[in-house]
């Protein structure tokens, strides 16, 4: 009946017609956007400056190089958006990468590797997801000790590197899929491009995803509304830690070595690529594809100083620094404009 | 101890964090001999415990910073990038200095250091408290470009300095105690006594609990807001000026690096709460302790210094969930004396 009250005044078509402008104005959408224009922009700075820098092989180079990171921050990207956050992802990665190199250099075979790290990084993930959700302590300090202890069972595991020589690594290491246009991707970009597939599906399509936003957006209305919220915390824990497995593997690929004190820092550039990707780190606010962007905007920001040659390499800190103030600012504004 | 003291001491967050100081300890006791010796050579005292609280004021000091600014339901990532920035400052000056060893280059290079991180805090207080961005980005925009900004001061160059009044503030003595020590010690006696003999510690717990209802309250929420940022920025620069002085040098990869964590759990470990409004000085004093003891636990009673971080990492669980009230809860469930008790009190 009051659905009948409120469309009397206006015909349904004028009441459609500003929807999609405000869609593409709302905080959610707005930062990705600009976080896309920035990147075009870069590139197009990047190709009027420097030679063979406009190809689709300097663009595909991005998502070489950071296949990982993109894996990571599709996790991150979960976590943030329930309002928590995952410092243990880059300790991690060098955990996955260590006990690999182990175990095969101990005779296992390599699908049994695969097999093992991804449940040690799930696992991980999952234990932090229980003690934040049940005993209620803070994800910054539980993820904090995730970092730690993760760390910690690297040196344990070995404090030198160790080098993969196992036969299905180095393929995967070495192989390329060529794409049209004379151009290439190492096998690592296809698996990155599947998590992110699967991650943008799971967060944008399925119920969990929607109970994940609903757990970000206020979590004492989630639970009056009867949303599992205990499941859904952990479960995204779970996510970040099986994401951060998958990240360990595609770094082992990337350096076919195993070394305690590999991914150092990586999850600020994984929490940093989300942020300028447009999640919110209150919780609530983020797309997949954003944190995608996030990545190859930092990626570029390398790739322009490899192209400058006489940048130093403590310039691109700088830079993400900046960027992610300009970004944080942006979304303040917009948040403080919708409230 | 009369009872009554007692159950209030086993109630106090202070509780666990002690018995794991006083565990730490007597451990090293029993698996260290000559643990606890003292000695003193040419008026100065070493030993030990010495060295845990030399190897620790930088932490203390920054975690005392960090109390108060958790205190205000903030947090602060870039300390450890304050660390390197001032480092690379007082050192830059001091190397640069026409005469290198002289009293007034380490001087003017200190003083131009503490400026710096005043203007630091000052950014981060800005962030915070007048754009209203979350502490943990607003902080994590420094700490992600102020190891950058070290190395540009730096020119990416480890800068070593060889100056007699620097390298007092690492390495020298006071009183027979290490500067650094002395200095922590004044630092803490001071925070606990302005901010608890006076009004400013409820004022601070107050801007934790609910900023709206502070401000309207009259109290300057956005002033304690900025100086608590710009406190424990300069607490940082203190932090690394005394780690650059004891190496005698400034690396601004580095230096400091991590410390921001170890800080925030010093302060967690105390009993302070993330989500703010109440915090202990002394709490931050003792998880200061209770982390350096462990770290030189593990080195002086020959355990691979590889397991510190697992070692470090189960010390910070346990702690974290013995404190946590969920647990109490727990416990307490499992125990029901108490709850009658306190149900026959009230």
């Amino acid at each position: 009946m009051s659905a009948d009250t409120t469309r009397a005044p206006a015909p349904p078509q004028q009441r459609a017609a500003p929807a999609p402008r405000r869609r593409l104005a709302s905080p959610r959408v707005l930062p990705v956007l600009a976080t896309f224009v920035l990147f075009v922009a870069m590139f197009g700075i990047g190709s009027a400056r420097y030679d063979g820098f406009f190809s689709l092989q300097v663009l595909l180079n991005l998502f070489i190089d950071n296949a990982y990171l993109i894996v990571l921050a599709v996790g991150m990207t979960f976590v943030i958006i329930t309002g928590g956050i995952d410092l243990s992802v880059g300790s991690v990665v060098a955990l996955s990468g260590v006990l690999a190199a182990k175990l095969l250099a101990t005779g296992w075979s390599a699908v049994a590797v695969l097999l093992v790290v991804l449940l040690v990084g799930t696992s991980l993930g999952l234990a932090m997801g229980l003690v934040i959700h049940y005993l209620e302590l803070q994800p910054f300090v539980v993820t904090l000790a995730g970092m730690f202890l993760a760390r910690g069972l690297c040196y344990v595991i070995s404090v030198e590197s160790i080098p993969i020589r196992d036969p299905l690594f180095t393929a995967i290491a070495q192989g390329t899929v060529s794409l049209p246009g004379d151009t290439f991707v190492s096998p690592s970009v296809v698996v990155a491009v599947l998590v992110v597939l699967v991650g943008a599906y799971l967060l944008h399509a399925t119920r969990f995803g929607r109970t994940v936003y609903a757990v970000g957006g206020n979590q004492q209305s989630a639970e009056l509304m009867g949303v599992r919220v205990g499941r859904t915390k952990v479960a995204v824990y779970g996510i970040s830690g099986l994401c951060s497995a998958i990240g360990g593997l595609l770094f082992a690929f990337y350096s076919l070595s195993g070394y305690s004190l590999s991914a150092v820092g990586t999850e600020l550039d994984a929490i940093a690529a989300t942020v300028i990707g447009g999640t919110l780190l209150s919780g609530g606010v983020g797309l997949v594809v954003g944190s995608v962007l996030g990545v190859l905007v930092l990626g570029l920001i390398q790739t322009f100083i490899s192209f400058e040659g006489t940048l130093s390499s403590w310039w691109t800190r700088i830079v993400i620094g900046a960027l992610l103030l300009v970004f944080v600012v942006l979304q303040r504004f917009l948040v403080r404009r919708r409230s | 101890m009369s009872p009554e003291v007692w159950r209030r001491f086993t109630a106090s967050s202070l509780f666990w964090p002690v018995v794991a100081l006083v565990a730490l300890l007597v451990f090293d006791a029993v698996a260290v001999p000559g643990f606890f010796a003292l000695r003193i050579q040419d008026g100065h005292l070493y030993g030990s415990l010495v060295d845990i609280l030399k190897n620790g004021a930088p932490t203390a000091i920054i975690a005392l910073g960090m109390t108060l600014v958790i205190a205000t339901r903030g947090i602060d990532l870039s300390v450890g990038a304050t660390v390197a920035i001032s480092a690379a400052v007082a050192c830059g000056w001091i190397a640069a200095a026409p005469d290198p060893t002289s009293a007034s280059a380490a001087i003017v290079g200190m003083l131009l250091a503490l400026g710096l991180a005043v203007v630091l805090g000052l950014w981060n207080g800005f962030l915070v408290a007048v754009l209203g961005i979350q502490p943990i980005i607003a902080t994590l925009v420094l700490m992600t470009a102020g190891r950058g900004i070290a190395q540009l001061i730096t020119d990416g160059q480890i800068i070593t300095v060889a100056n007699p009044l620097y390298a007092q503030l690492g390495g020298g003595f006071l009183l027979g105690l290490p500067v650094s020590v002395v200095l922590a010690a004044v630092l803490f006696a001071l925070v606990g006594a302005v901010t608890r003999r006076t009004a400013l510690g409820m004022l601070i717990e107050a801007v934790g609990i609910n900023p709206t209802a502070a401000r309207l309250a009259g109290i300057r929420a956005r002033g304690i807001t900025v100086a608590v940022y710009v406190f424990v920025a300069v607490c940082a620069c203190l932090a690394g000026l005394m780690i650059s002085s004891n190496v005698t040098a400034a690396d601004a990869n580095n230096a400091g690096l991590w410390i921001e964590l170890d800080a925030i759990l010093a302060v967690v470990i105390g009993g302070t709460l993330l989500t703010g409004g109440r915090y202990s000085v002394i709490g931050t004093l003792v998880g200061a302790l209770v982390l350096q003891t462990l770290t030189t636990t593990v080195y002086t009673a020959g355990i691979p210094p590889e397991v510190t971080l697992v070692f470090k990492a189960l010390v910070i669980i346990a702690v974290c969930l013995l404190q946590s009230p969920k647990t109490r809860a727990l416990l307490r469930r499992t125990r029901p004396a108490p709850v009658r008790e306190a149900v026959a009190a009230s």
